[in-house]
């Protein structure tokens, strides 16, 4: 075992494969980008091709290979699960799969994993079924948890070397110009989708919506693309919404965002240019609810919202408070078509969004960032992958990028879940290190980390009630009882790395 | 005391428990379904345990499904469950609030 600079343990074999964590920028070093093969297409070739099944066969896929997926299309995603299915068929085995994310949908995915066609995984999070899956020990190898930072930094740094990626393409012409907002099934942003296309040696570009060449905007461009698939459907346009939040009518949610908002425009941050992300949560929007108001009530404009963006991020921009959105992922059908529509609404990739090792990510220029937790300790670390009860069931996403990276990070979470207390003693699992979040924002006020006096300093006058988040925690078991300790096998079922690739933690099986 | 009846309080809405109580020949047996049962398994068990003793009853089976109650529920509803299957309306509130500490 080696413990970790947050005295976590982490099992030797992968304390040396990986490196363990070590302070949030400790291992920001220079490196040779990733390299690819690539297999030139002539004139007169055609790159269309009949079937999923054909496209596999051209590409040559076989056992101990690296495929990959986007998740844009969320709950609403098809192809993962077509694609699968096919190789599961063609019995090739030992696949290792990188998708930028796994959501509920996927979980055919537990199969394929116990029949041997899937045996290493590395993805932003996990859900239901699929996590509680993994959380039980079905796979020999961990999965490996990366931000989407990290996943960035992973593929162009050649940690995750992608032999073929099927993505997904809302619409692309018959020599695999792809974007995501035309066509049948329109996800907007295919942030994710664009740093596997730059990196994979193969891409096969799985459509529904075939266009006249040339297919613009040009998200994708067809010297990243060697194969093109027709398909009735890629994903179910509703799906990509689901989960997607209408604004809150919860009480504590609405007291968290009034208060969210009231540290936001009391901070020195909050003047003409500053920049903002929010996530796609209930509060969360309910934050930006708020924001709004206190924008226009005292003139305040931003220069870029960035995101995952949402439809209230939308209709900020389209009300001239907000300059310009800056959009790896679309959360919402408004957002996909105002990218569209909006030239001063803008794709970016992940590595551009947040990777630790690009020549400066877009983070690097944020002011003001609302997170969410499913819980935070007393040393202000962040957890947002398992459930207290030690299951995956979350994802990583931006967090530890943006939380690094910005200048003011804020997590809001209410002090308690039904029986579940969101401020804890240790989280169940580190994902986000406490150094990188500023405010804790709950329904009974707020804690600042101690390590800002800075922004102490900056509210102390500011009416809402302030507290250590030791008093949280203990507001918090008042409530509850305190939780007794989870546990868990001697099998590790996931590695957490920080966006740089180190390891900030490990999750055991339970 | 011994009783043939059984009774149910509770619903299965999140932060509620739903308690039926089972004539039980010796002691009481506590089977609990608990979404947060790794976390306050033993606790809700000890709770309920403690309550029907102190409203006298021994020998009863429990089946409980709690979706995340706090004590302050899962104390009202046994209490409610207890009253009902011993068939009692004098409830008496300065005992029960003495509980409160």
């Amino acid at each position: 075992m080696v413990e970790n600079k947050l005295k976590r343990e982490i099992p030797a074999k992968y304390a040396d494969q990986y490196g363990v964590y070590d302070g949030e920028f400790a291992h920001i070093d220079s490196y040779q980008a990733a390299t690819k093969t690539i297999k030139p297409i002539k004139p007169n070739e055609s790159k269309l091709l009949g079937s999923i099944h054909e496209a596999i066969v051209k590409t040559g896929l076989k056992d101990g290979m690296t495929i990959s997926f986007h998740h844009h299309f969320r709950e609403g995603d098809f192809v993962m699960n077509m694609v699968l299915a096919e190789i599961a068929k063609m019995g090739i085995k030992n696949l290792s799969i990188a998708p930028s994310s796994i959501a509920n949908v996927h979980a055919p995915l537990i199969d394929h994993i116990k029949n041997g066609v899937v045996t290493n995984i590395t993805s932003s999070g996990l859900r239901d079924k699929v996590g509680a899956a993994i959380s039980s020990g079905i796979m020999a190898n961990p999965v490996v948890i990366r931000s989407h930072g990290g996943r960035a930094r992973a593929i162009a740094s050649g940690d995750i070397h992608i032999d073929v990626a099927f993505l997904g393409a809302p619409s692309s012409d018959e020599y695999g110009n792809i974007n995501g907002t035309k066509g049948k099934a329109t996800c907007g942003s295919l942030g994710y989708a664009m740093v596997d296309a730059k990196y994979a040696d193969q891409v096969v570009a799985i459509t529904d919506s075939l266009m006249p060449y040339p297919n613009t905007p040009i998200s994708i461009p067809q010297t990243d693309v060697d194969y093109v698939v027709q398909v009735d459907a890629i994903g179910d346009p509703d799906g990509i919404a689901k989960g997607a939040t209408r604004f809150t009518k919860n009480p504590k949610e609405l007291l968290i965002a009034e208060y969210a908002a009231k540290v936001i425009t009391a901070s020195s941050y909050f003047k003409n240019g500053f920049s903002f992300q929010t996530g796609s949560g209930g509060a969360a929007l309910a934050v930006s609810r708020f924001l709004r108001q206190t924008m226009i009530d005292e003139d305040v404009k931003a220069s870029f919202a960035l995101g995952g963006i949402t439809n209230a991020m939308v209709e900020m921009q389209k009300e001239g408070l907000v300059d310009k959105l800056i959009d790896v992922q679309d959360f919402d059908h408004p957002s996909a078509i105002s990218l569209a529509e909006n030239a001063d609404h803008y794709e970016i990739d992940a590595n551009m969004y947040a990777s630790p090792l690009s020549k400066g990510a877009v983070i690097n220029q944020l002011d003001i960032a609302i997170l969410s937790a499913l819980e935070v300790d007393t040393d202000f670390n962040v957890n947002v992958i398992t459930g207290s009860d030690g299951v995956l069931r979350g994802a990583s996403g931006g967090h530890s990028d943006t939380s690094a990276a910005c200048k003011l990070s804020m997590v809001i979470a209410p002090v308690v879940r039904g029986r579940i207390p969101t401020i804890v003693d240790a989280v169940t699992t580190v994902v986000t290190p406490g150094s990188s979040v500023d405010v804790v924002v709950t329904e009974l006020g707020i804690a600042i980390n101690p390590a800002r006096q800075d922004l102490v300093e900056m509210f102390k006058d500011l009416k809402v009630p302030q507290l250590t988040i030791d008093d949280l925690k203990d507001k918090a078991y008042a409530i509850t009882g305190v939780p007794e300790k989870i546990e868990y096998g001697d099998q590790t079922v996931a590695l957490i790395e920080y966006r740089d690739g180190s390891l900030i933690d490990v999750v055991k099986n339970v | 005391m011994q009783t043939a009846k059984t009774v149910t309080v509770g619903t299965m809405e999140s932060s509620d428990i739903m308690i039926t109580l089972k004539p039980n020949a010796s002691g009481i047996t506590i089977d609990l379904d608990s979404n947060v049962k790794k976390q306050f398994g033993a606790h809700i068990t000890a709770l309920m345990t403690e309550v029907l003793q102190k409203l006298g009853i021994n020998d009863i089976a429990v089946e409980a499904v709690d979706k995340g109650a706090l004590d302050c529920t899962i104390k009202a509803r046994t209490i409610a469950a207890a009253y009902r299957l011993q068939g009692k309306t004098d409830y008496d509130w300065e005992a029960l609030n003495s509980w409160n500490v």
